[in-house]
């Protein structure tokens, strides 16, 4: 029994050496299999005496039941090691950007053309489209310009033959509608529309966004109203709002509409030519005329319209300075938005 | 139109600056575009005289100058060819300060001692050119500072008056309508009824009576039309951007600015028989004041005497009986032509004219005798001459009617959301001209000549909230009743799309609707476009049949500019004349070109190709959840490659396709690279269905994969839909996961992987189960496709 203890010395130092799994294994065996070293011990108790069996037994066993801890102590480390190795191994530079990672974008006019429709549509207006080549009545006969007014000067409006038109403006969508529909309405109507014209501050071809509310009673106060709520959720801005009289063939009284400078709160700047406003929208109650060709009884019945050019609330509510950038198409004008 | 403010403060003056005077208009309707000095600042500049021009002794184009500007006499060194003795000029003296910050100062020129410059209107900023020192009237006080006499310290506004309101194109409606607004009188000038010393007339024959209710003419003899206009009527002209003829015209102008009258002057001695008034006879032809030569068309009213036109009636005069400067006797026209008939003609001749303006709108119809006098007296004034009587034609049945309109009190509240007093009420619509008489619940008004806008209560509710102040007038919101609207649940929105391609790494563009005829007929040649009848350019002149001309141009765009990855998509619109009418379709279409990633440390450079693009019209048909109704084949289409192009159908309907861009119409657009294109009718991408749940299995499935070689030509999608009809019931997914062509195989064949999978609701499915079901498949690819299977 005397060589237990340099037995347990030597085997804590090889299970201590181990640096695998294979070899841990082999020093089990050694030691504690059915041929193991300190198996053996145990055998060759046969050869001592009844009373000191029971005790070397014992310290056998102690021993025994030490190195078998030993070993799974030793094996966890060695496991948890080779884990720890292997995700040092599987380390990456996380600061690669991702794969496959563009995204594309939606037009900035249709972005501004959607924030509109939310607005509008939150306070229950449907969206409406309709053609883009008009006949002349919709576009003009209807809404109280009939040929030769000079108001037509101002639409310089592009022919396809004598009746029929691109259409001026998205007011002959609303006609449609009260043709084909009974009030109240509430309605929006988005689109593309057309005038002949082309210069540093003219596109042949722009969006606007006009609606229509028709009531039992709805005032030129609701006008005013809803027309100062839009523009500052548009703007997201306390701004300065002014009703300027104006003329528009279709409602009576008439308004322009004019902000204070977004870009130089009115002070005066480039962009609102010294003024310190901006126009920004055109509004009025719709003309008795116009109800009388939609069949719309104008005693029973008021209503106000309005209407306003998409690319210019983009171009100020983005700071684009250039109109003729929006249907150039060119990716880095696409990609800022 | 362009007024000069103190021409206007004459007429009324309220207490405001110029800007709150521009802003006070504004805000009531006229707007003011812009308001500019009439002269830059300048000081120290005097009238003086010219008492001798001496030549430079050392040099040829100058010129040595005695002035006196009263008290002394200087010696001024000048360039200007017009320098003559007697002649009156302004002179900017020592010390004087001069626009661009320039000060004058003694200087010798060439060794000549200089005391001062004498100006052109250019160097006082009185003009954007001068060619010469200006001018000034003879009877100019030598000595008085030049920004008095010439009463500079006035301003150009420019007012942009809307069609309705003809009545504000003169000073006398822009004063009344400022009077009203402050409350003031205004002051009219004096108009002393010129005494008629002669007999002369002339006879005047308005055939045309509808389209001239009124003509008012009148002889004038014996002008000295040598004398030009005085220094203040060529001024005031000027600033209301008028130049300055003689003065017979001068005048003629001066009452089209003031009162809104547009006048004629014709030379008396040109004049055979009688003056007419006519619609112009076929055949007739004009030559205008401004040289050009014009054939009359038959709707055109004409001033006319037995040779033939004298003027186009309200649009522009003839040169025949221009007054000139051999004038001694003239016929003075003051006429009120009729707006109707007179729209749209001269823009017919391509003409617009500040009297064709105000006819057209609307001319007060009562003014010509007025304006006759008016204009008399001041010709007499300034040129002299005996006027004989006032000639006056007029046909009262076709004069403008003015029916009363009645106002209703409670119409003010209902449709401007405010109450006004009666007072208020009473105030405004008097100060406008109104004849008002309150009758029950309201009031009975009549309306002035001038106005030609107001006929219906809406009228005057405008004219209300117009002088109230709509800034004035209360802000309240709208009340609706709350209903909930239907959003039909299979419907997808074009606003999905938009946000579905752009996650997939799609710009939306937008493109012009009219595009190059060409470039149309490149992609869609079997269509006729709707043509425009005056495109603003050729290269916009027909309206789209097809998104794809614009949007390739839009690649093409950025490819021009070292893009060479491009997807971009577009919805809108394309026009497709047909028997039964025109059709507008909203279409989606997509271009794809360049590496399938960007580039990048992490993706293959690899360009993209056909499947790139059919697999995002498949995304797209997905979110229908009705992929299953559409299908592919091979088709050609003009622009595209013959071998990669599919039609897009859908039950057996085309609504679209997607294909390659013909290799040689993209070298034609100098695109280097393969450039993917599809287009697709939106409104099948707009409809799909709702979901409907299908019970879950709870029995494994079963994959068997089979590797076939085929011919090359077989379709694809043809021989799936066959392997799935002959794979039985328990057959859940069938998918193509190898094409193989090259090595091994027969190059007129190809290889084909399928993955078949078999699953059944009830039951695990047994090995003689689908053993059936592929052995039925392979029958089927033997005996149809020739295949065999491989390995």
């Amino acid at each position: 029994m005397e060589n237990l203890e340099p037995l347990a010395h030597q085997a804590r130092s090889a299970i201590a050496a181990a640096q695998d799994g294979v070899t841990l294994e082999q020093l089990r065996v050694d030691y504690l299999g059915k041929k193991g070293r300190l198996t053996g011990l145990l055998k060759g108790l046969s050869t001592l005496s009844s009373e000191e069996r029971p005790k070397a037994g014992a310290l056998i066993n102690v021993v025994k039941q030490e190195l078998q801890e030993l070993i799974g102590e030793r094996k966890a480390t060695l496991e948890a090691a080779a884990v720890e190795a292997k995700l040092e191994q599987e380390a990456i530079d996380v600061t690669l950007p991702g794969r496959a990672n563009t995204v594309g974008g939606v037009h900035p006019v249709s972005q501004t053309i959607e924030r509109m429709e939310d607005f509008f549509a939150a306070i229950g207006f449907d969206v409406v489209e309709g053609p883009e080549i008009e006949d002349d009545y919709h576009n003009f006969e209807a809404l109280n310009i009939p040929a030769h007014h000079p108001a037509r000067a101002m639409h310089d409006t592009f022919y396809v033959d004598e009746h029929t038109v691109l259409r001026t403006h998205t007011s002959p969508v609303q006609v449609r509608v009260m043709e084909n529909q009974e009030p109240p309405l509430r309605i929006i109507c988005p689109g593309r529309v057309y005038r002949c014209d082309s210069d540093l501050t003219h596109t042949p071809m722009f969006h606007q966004v006009e609606g229509l509310l028709i009531d039992q009673h709805s005032s030129f106060s609701d006008l005013k109203g809803l027309v100062e709520d839009f523009l500052r959720v548009f703007f997201e801005r306390d701004l300065e709002v002014r009703f300027r009289p104006s003329y528009f063939p279709f409602t009576e009284p008439s308004a322009e509409v004019d902000i204070q400078c977004v870009n130089c709160g009115g002070e005066g700047c480039r962009v609102c030519s010294q003024t310190g406003w901006l126009e920004v929208m055109g509004c009025g109650m719709v003309h008795p005329k116009v109800f009388e060709s939609a069949g719309i009884d104008a005693e029973q019945y008021s209503g106000f319209a309005f209407g306003m050019g998409v690319e210019r609330l983009a171009m100020l509510r983005y700071g684009v300075n250039d109109l003729r950038l929006f249907f150039d198409n060119d990716l880095r004008f696409l990609e800022q938005f | 139109m362009k007024i000069s403010e103190k021409w206007l403060r004459e007429w009324v003056s309220p207490q405001l600056t110029t800007q709150e005077l521009a802003h006070q208009i504004t805000m009531a309707g006229l707007e003011v575009d812009a308001i500019e000095p009439v002269a830059d600042m300048f000081s120290g500049v005097v009238v003086a005289k010219i008492l001798s021009v001496e030549p430079h002794p050392n040099a040829d184009k100058l010129r040595v100058c005695q002035v006196t500007a009263g008290s002394e006499t200087v010696q001024i060194v000048c360039g200007a060819p017009n320098a003559r003795v007697g002649l009156k000029v302004p002179l900017a003296q020592i010390e004087a300060q001069l626009p661009g910050n320039f000060k004058i100062k003694a200087a010798k020129l060439r060794g000549v001692q200089s005391q001062g410059m004498l100006c052109a209107e250019q160097e006082l900023g009185l003009s954007n050119s001068s060619d010469g020192l200006m001018e000034l009237a003879s009877d100019a006080p030598v000595g008085t500072d030049l920004r008095c006499y010439l009463e500079l310290d006035d301003h150009v506004v420019d007012i942009s008056v809307t069609p309705n309101r003809a009545d504000c194109l003169g000073i006398s409606g822009i004063a009344r309508e400022v009077g009203l607004l402050n409350n003031l009188a205004v002051t009219e000038p004096v108009v002393t009824e010129a005494l008629e010393t002669i007999a002369d007339t002339i006879t005047v024959e308005v055939q045309a009576k509808e389209c001239c209710p009124r003509y008012v003419a009148r002889v004038i003899k014996g002008i000295d039309i040598s004398r030009s206009s005085p220094q203040w009527l060529q001024e005031k002209l000027r600033r209301c951007g008028v130049r300055s003829i003689d003065a017979v015209v001068d005048v003629t102008n001066y009452l089209l600015l003031e009162l809104g009258q547009p006048m004629h002057a014709f030379d008396l001695s040109m004049l055979q028989g009688a003056i007419e008034v006519r619609m112009a006879a076929p055949d007739e032809s004009i030559t205008l004041l401004d040289g050009k030569t014009v054939k009359l068309s038959a709707g055109t009213l004409v001033i006319a005497d037995s040779n033939g036109p004298l003027a186009m009636a309200g649009i522009m005069g003839g040169q025949r009986s221009a007054v000139s400067g051999a004038t001694k006797d003239v016929v003075l026209e003051a006429a009120f032509f009729a707006p109707k008939p007179l729209a749209g003609v001269a823009r017919s001749y391509g003409l617009h004219t500040d009297s064709s303006h105000r006819f057209e709108r609307g001319v007060d119809f009562k003014l010509q005798v007025h304006a006759m006098e008016r204009a008399t007296q001041m010709l007499l004034e300034l040129v002299g001459g005996e006027a004989g009587p006032i000639q006056e034609v007029v046909s009262d049945s076709n004069l403008p009617v003015r029916p009363d309109v009645v106002l209703r009190a409670a119409r003010i509240e209902k449709v401007l959301g405010l109450s006004l007093s009666v007072d208020e009420v009473e105030r405004i619509l008097c100060g406008l001209g109104l004849g008002v008489a309150e009758i029950n619940g309201g009031w009975r008004c009549t309306v002035p000549s001038w106005r030609f806008d107001i006929a219906i209560e809406a009228d005057l509710l405008e004219e209300l909230a117009r002088v109230y102040g709509y800034n004035r007038l209360p802000v309240t919101h709208i009340h609706a009743k709350l209903e909930m609207q239907a959003r039909p649940e299979k419907e997808v929105s074009v606003r999905y799309l938009r946000r579905h391609l752009s996650a997939r790494g799609y710009r939306e563009a937008i493109t012009y609707s009219f595009v190059d005829p060409q470039l149309q007929r490149v992609f869609d040649p079997e269509q006729a476009p709707v043509a425009l009848s005056n495109p603003i350019s050729a290269d916009m002149a027909v309206m789209r049949t097809s998104l794809l001309p614009g949007l390739v141009s839009a690649v093409v765009h950025n490819t021009n500019r070292q893009q060479s990855c491009v997807r971009l998509f577009e919805t809108g619109l394309r026009f497709i004349p047909s028997d039964s009418g025109l059709r507008q379709l909203p279409t989606l279409a997509m271009a794809l070109t360049g590496p399938r990633f960007a580039e990048s440390w992490a993706s293959p450079a690899k360009d993209a190709d056909f499947f790139d693009l059919k697999g995002e019209v498949e995304s797209l048909l997905g979110l229908t959840r009705m992929s299953d109704h559409f299908s592919f084949d091979a088709t050609s289409r003009s622009a595209l490659h013959p071998g990669q192009t599919a039609r897009i159908t859908r039950n057996g309907a085309a609504v679209g396709f997607v294909g390659a861009l013909h290799p040689s119409v993209g070298a034609g657009l100098g695109l280097n690279a393969p450039l993917y294109v599809c287009e697709i009718d939106l409104t099948v991408l707009l409809v799909g269905e709702i979901p409907k749940y299908a019970e879950l299995s709870k029995f494994p499935e079963v994959r068997r994969d089979l590797a076939i070689v085929v011919d090359k030509t077989v379709s694809s999608s043809r021989l799936m839909e066959e392997v799935r009809a002959a794979a039985g019931t328990y057959i859940t997914d069938l998918r193509l996961f190898d094409v193989y062509t090259g090595k091994g195989i027969d190059p007129k064949r190809k290889s084909l992987a399928l993955g078949l999978t078999f699953r059944d609701q009830s039951r695990t499915l047994a090995e003689e189960d689908v053993n059936e079901a592929v052995g039925q498949v392979i029958d089927l690819l033997e005996k149809n496709y020739n295949a065999e299977l491989r390995n």
